[in-house]
């Protein structure tokens, strides 16, 4: 028989080990899912994670694991901030979304000067603006009336969504799109292009920043007064009262750097790989990157690691999709395992396996 | 290796490869095409009836033509890669099936000069671009004229997906018809912003059936208002994109079916023969693109005869759904008594007809 007995303090070696048994035991239970639609399971799962990264294509895969990743990172990269405090942003897609809106709106308003040097670093510091100040609702609300910071974030997602469409429809709808909703092109006018740094590598400026942050996020949480507020929050909030800690600065501080961050992914994505303002611009990213936080264990080198998984799945998964016909429920069925499998295992974190019979106390 | 040095060499070297390779005549068999869906290939609308053109390509062609498809692919940047993906993998001829589709097909088919590349619903073409559609509209005059004379609270409810020309069409098309029939009908037109997602269209159907709608028309690729329309009861739609002949005889009463097989082969075997052209197509009711589903005996006779009788009309030319004297919702006039619509002003149209009420979102 086996009991669990709640250890004194969580394992480290079992919280560096979880998220890699997880991911095998993804593959085993993925396979066996893939076996019984008729697929050829270890075929696959190569197809899923060997793939992109070694085969006969992965020259152009690799970039996209980067594009696919990138805003992936950037904003789980923020979330973990608040995350660590127990200040829980579940809006970033909506941060985003607004993020992108600035974004373009300011590179839209001087189309078509061409002026690389000041139109392209206005709009990211409007992209990051923007995603700023979107996450400083809920923050406001919850310093000043105490609110639900999640259920404030959250719900302001489809007031995001709702001016999405009204933007590609009315604002910054292309005047000579014909009457089709959705903006300019932002790829093809160069003084606001995200471009790829080196050609056919995926590099664009969206992945330099979730790199950029990463290593800020460290030097944060390990180097700094705030990070260590931070990390001390979350562990115990009364202790930190007592070393000086003032909560609401802390909202502040980590709704809006998550806000910020998440702005910026959207802003780097809406003038690279998607290119325009559309109706259905956003995809996901926003809450994608919350498995992204918690599969990197809200540490920054962690959440560089899961988004690059992540993103691997995705990109392999649609590989899949096209080459061995396997359908898209199944692929997401194979994400979901994947998140369900690391909060299962994370159960060996907290707890110690005994096999035997209890004692009697 | 020939694709690998296209997208790393650029448009200089493709350009001499393209050049290297004429045409697939005799060379090249089987045919690889591929499609990219919007949503899942069991809709039950849309995506389900081009997956059914895909099988009948198969069909008709068996060992010649190999197929490739990949379902729920979100419009936007994702498309990009799906259909680099595609090209990458070997297909001479790639069908994007959604409006959304459009930016991503055209940049990619600058990557890939050799591959053809079909947009459904879009309007932007290049040498390797084609693409096409179907009169939709013409589908909706027929599904107008028997909403107008079945209703009975004169109030019909419109599931609109995106304020796009085509969905525009759609509801004007709509509402002329059952306006000639009915003079006092009323249109209330929701949008959903969506093309597939149960849960929001049932959501859209129950609204409006609970504001009195006793006809739902909608734009919306799944079964999930008519099963609303099903559990209201009293409540009559119509088959969107595909028969959705499950809800037989009612509340489905009649519906639009696209069929895309026919041009699906044609295209394909003129990829075959080396005669692909980037052409433009609009096919309606006369060519078959756009089929009108069984009408239900639960149509009285005179409706359907009227039914029949415009679809019939349209098909031999005699008709155009949009026929003047029609004002635009300002008041402003539009097309003079006689006066048919321009497929230019179709294809663009961004305002409601007279009569409509509500705005269009923007």
């Amino acid at each position: 028989m086996i009991r669990l007995e709640k250890r004194p303090q969580p394992s480290r070696a079992w919280s560096y080990a979880t998220p890699v048994l997880a991911v095998i035991v993804t593959m085993i239970a993925g396979g066996i899912l893939f076996a019984v639609l008729g697929k050829d399971p270890v075929l696959s799962i190569r197809t899923i994670f060997w793939d992109p990264l070694f085969g006969e294509f992965a020259f152009y895969y690799r970039g996209q694991l980067l594009v696919k990743a990138g805003p992936l990172i950037l904003i789980a990269i923020g979330l973990s901030l608040g995350f660590r405090a127990g200040i829980w942003n579940i809006g970033a897609e909506g941060q985003y979304i607004i993020g992108a809106i600035c974004g373009a709106a300011v590179g839209l308003a001087f189309y078509p000067m061409e002026a690389r040097w000041l139109i392209f670093p206005l709009m990211v510091i409007a992209g990051a603006v923007g995603g700023f100040l979107w996450a400083m609702i809920p923050a406001i609300l919850k310093t000043r009336f105490n609110t639900n910071e999640i259920l404030v974030s959250l719900l302001l997602v489809y007031v995001a969504e709702q001016l999405l469409a009204s933007m590609a429809l009315g604002t910054l709808r292309n005047p000579e799109g014909s009457g089709f909703p959705g903006s300019r092109n932002l790829q093809q006018y160069d003084s606001a292009a995200n471009t790829e740094l080196i050609a056919g590598t995926g590099m664009h400026w969206g992945v330099v920043a979730a790199l950029l942050a990463v290593i800020g996020a460290y030097v944060l949480l390990n180097r700094h007064m705030l990070g260590y507020q931070i990390r001390l929050t979350g562990q115990s909030p009364r202790a930190a009262r007592f070393a000086g800690v003032r909560p609401r600065l802390l909202v502040v501080f980590c709704l809006g750097a998550s806000g910020a961050l998440a702005g910026l992914a959207g802003l780097f994505e809406v003038a690279g790989p998607a290119g325009q303002i559309s109706i259905d611009f956003n995809s996901g990213y926003g809450f994608t990157a919350i498995i992204v936080a918690f599969l990197g264990r809200l540490h920054p080198v962690g959440i560089l690691l899961a988004g690059l998984l992540l993103a691997l799945t995705y990109i392999g998964g649609e590989a899949a999709q096209a080459t061995l016909g396997l359908p898209a429920a199944a692929i997401q069925a194979f994400q979901g395992m994947l998140l369900f499998f690391l909060l299962a295992v994370d159960v060996l974190t907290n707890y110690r396996m005994r096999f035997g019979r209890a004692e009697v106390a | 290796m020939q694709r690998r040095t296209i997208l790393k060499g650029g448009a200089a070297a493709a350009a001499t490869l393209a050049l290297g390779r004429p045409g697939f005549a005799g060379s090249h068999l089987p045919v690889k095409a591929g499609f990219i869906y919007v949503g899942p290939i069991g809709d039950g609308g849309w995506t389900y009836e081009h997956n059914e053109g895909r099988l009948a390509v198969e069909e008709h062609f068996g060992d010649q033509v190999e197929t490739v498809y990949q379902e729920s692919v979100p419009e936007g940047a994702d498309a990009e890669r799906a259909l680099t993906q595609m090209a990458l993998g070997g297909a001479d001829i790639i069908f994007t099936t959604s409006f959304g589709y459009m930016d991503p097909t055209i940049n990619v088919a600058k990557k890939f000069p050799d591959v053809k590349f079909e947009h459904a619903t879009g309007y932007k073409r290049a040498d390797n671009v084609a693409t096409y559609s179907a009169r939709f509209y013409e589908g909706r005059a027929v599904q107008g004229t028997i909403a107008g004379m079945m209703t009975e609270t004169n109030k019909i409810g419109y599931i609109g997906s995106f304020p796009i020309p085509e969905v525009i069409r759609g509801i004007n098309s709509a509402y002329i018809h059952a306006k000639k029939v009915n003079p006092d009908v009323e249109f209330s037109v929701v949008w959903a912003f969506t093309w597939f997602d149960p849960a929001k269209e049932a959501d859209a159907a129950t609204a409006l059936i609970e504001q009195g709608c006793d006809v739902i028309l909608q734009h919306t690729d799944s079964t999930a208002p008519q099963a609303a329309a099903a559990s209201a009861g009293d409540v009559i739609t119509f088959g969107q994109a595909s028969d959705m002949a499950e809800y037989k005889p009612l509340p489905r009463v009649s519906s639009i079916i696209d069929n895309w097989a026919p041009y699906y082969i044609e295209r394909v075997q003129a990829v075959i023969d080396g005669s692909w052209e980037p052409t433009d197509t609009w096919g309606g009711i006369d060519s078959g693109m756009v089929k009108i589903g069984e009408i239900t005996d639960a149509v009285p006779e005179e409706v359907k005869a009227k039914a029949l009788e415009i679809r019939d009309s349209i098909a031999d030319g005699s008709y155009h759904p949009f026929t003047g004297p029609l004002n635009k919702q300002d008041g402003s006039a539009w097309l003079a008594e006689g006066e048919t619509a321009t497929d230019e002003t179709l294809l663009g149209m961004n305002f409601y007809v007279e009569g409509l009420s509500g705005t269009i979102p923007q």
